[in-house]
């Protein structure tokens, strides 16, 4: 779960950090910061997002602005989403793509009104931040929100929580955002996240951002989380994780991302790399990421080659124990000829043969808060 | 019954010619939650400094390298019902195997209770 940085790299302090040490967190670098690995232990904190609501800090994730006219067709030229269509306070999950098609990053998107707003991964901000200034034409502004904090507050009780701050939250639904105010402070919430649980992302001040802490783990059900039992819960959701299940190197057919790929989009092309990613999508990949679960109590770990018989066809990119599974599952990329669900393969670690089956994901069922059909 | 400790976080307890070897507190500390434990085989011949167990936790698989050599006695079968034994209780029922010392020189080396926790308070 380290990311490599270059050692001369300094290691940055959130503006949680004194927060986090005085609630008990164990800090690590990550993505180029100092941030909480876990508070009570990960199994305890997995479980508690689980049942109750878990806050999270995501404040080393990019949040980016960009406006001007013709923003949406600058953004589809980057990303194979159709935010054209997108309305006011609706967002989508989407990806920045090289000119080959591989994945620089995947990111959100949410139509804020004026802007879109976009929510980058940590440890490729910077990098995005280049591409995005290089490749959106001049009458494009984007604005690097580095002033704000990001909470993530996720959990079946997530809702009850927040909605006792900003009542307003109770209107959203999954994939949905609004600015709002708590007392004075100017918030924006999209109700997402990345653990496959109800939840909300809750852009705040950095000079706020203790004092809305403060007020979220004051309530019953509210324990601060860290990034342990986050990338556990984002496993288990089968959610994938960039630098590690998806790369430049892999593309949005391979990473069975297509659902993120529009129907427009599909038809019109007009995204780097359409001709051959719309080609991959036809045909189908050589190879896909897919889900597994492991026989036995032993992880496959990043890295661990996958075999069918004396073959192998293809690699684990992460796994680890599931709490809530109560097992070891993995995700990775196996030949397309061994991707359905059901297949029986092997994964190699330390030398021993473990027994794995490709299984659909996610691994424990999504419970997001989408607005029943009228 | 004397107990010694290493550098990477082992303990092993003398008794005579057998030595029984865990992790410290400390260690299983720092690993966090322990979902699983690999074993030596009974009967197998190690010497120091091996990999000879391998810890795994929710974050990560840690070796576990045998502070003496010897040959394996009895591993910990408790631990595949409940390997969090080794988080609850690593300096007793938490203990990994059961080593026959074939060089108990090799003890000089380690680190008595508090040289090892001067060690750990340096870290």
């Amino acid at each position: 779960m380290s990311d490599t940085e270059a050692e001369i790299e300094t290691i940055e302090n959130l503006p949680l950090d004194e927060w986090h040490r005085a609630h008990g967190a164990r800090m690590v670098p990550f993505a180029g910061y100092s941030m909480p690995i876990q508070y009570e232990g990960i199994l305890a904190e997995h479980t508690w997002t689980r049942e109750n609501a878990g806050l999270f800090d995501v404040s080393h994730m990019g949040q980016l602005s960009v406006s001007g006219e013709g923003v949406a067709e600058a953004l589809e030229a980057l990303m194979p989403g159709d935010f054209s269509a997108l309305k006011t306070g609706r967002m989508r999950y989407s990806m920045l793509l090289d000119e080959d098609g591989g994945i620089l990053d995947d990111l959100m998107v949410t139509n804020a009104g004026d802007h879109y707003a976009l929510v980058v991964n940590g440890a490729v901000k910077w990098d995005d931040i280049g591409h995005l200034r290089e490749h959106l034409p001049d009458e494009i502004t984007l604005t690097h929100h580095d002033e704000q904090a990001l909470l993530a507050l996720q959990g079946p009780k997530a809702a009850d929580a927040l909605g006792r701050l900003v009542p307003l939250t109770n209107d959203l639904s999954f994939m949905q955002g609004t600015f709002a105010m708590w007392g004075d402070v100017p918030l924006y919430i999209t109700r997402s996240g990345y653990t496959g649980e109800d939840g909300f992302e809750i852009s705040v001040p950095a000079d706020k951002v203790a004092m809305l802490a403060d007020a979220l783990v004051a309530m019953d059900e509210v324990k601060p989380i860290g990034l342990g039992a986050r990338d556990s819960l984002r496993l288990e959701a089968g959610l994938p994780l960039y630098g590690h299940d998806i790369t430049e190197q892999t593309d949005p057919v391979s990473a069975d991302l297509t659902f993120a790929i529009s129907k427009k989009r599909r038809e019109q092309g007009g995204f780097p790399a359409a001709g051959k990613i719309l080609e991959t999508l036809a045909k189908g990949p050589s190879s896909k990421r897919v889900g597994m679960t492991i026989e036995g109590r032993m992880a496959a770990r990043e890295g661990a080659p996958i075999f069918a018989g004396d073959a192998r066809i293809g690699t684990v990119t992460s796994g680890g124990f599931a709490p809530t599974v109560g097992g070891p599952i993995a995700m990775g990329y196996v030949e397309a000829g061994h991707a359905l669900s059901g297949t029986k393969l092997q994964i190699e670690v330390r030398g021993k043969m473990l027994d794995a089956t490709v299984t659909d994901m996610p691994f424990v069922p999504h419970r997001y808060h989408r607005k029943k059909k009228a | 019954m004397t107990t010694y400790f290493t550098k990477d976080h082992e303990w092993i307890s003398v008794d005579g010619p057998m030595g029984t070897v865990g992790i410290t507190d400390y260690a299983q500390e720092q690993l966090g939650d322990i979902t699983f434990v690999e074993l030596p085989g009974e009967g197998d011949s190690v010497s120091k400094g091996d990999s000879v167990s391998v810890v795994d936790s929710v974050k990560a698989a840690s070796d576990v390298y045998t502070p003496v050599s010897g040959e394996v006695r009895e591993a910990n079968g408790a631990l595949a019902d409940e390997p969090e034994l080794v988080n609850t209780k690593p300096e007793s029922d938490g203990w990994l195997f059961k080593v026959l010392l074939s060089d108990a020189s090799e003890l000089e080396g380690l680190m008595d209770e508090p040289a090892y926790k001067a060690y750990v308070d340096s870290l």
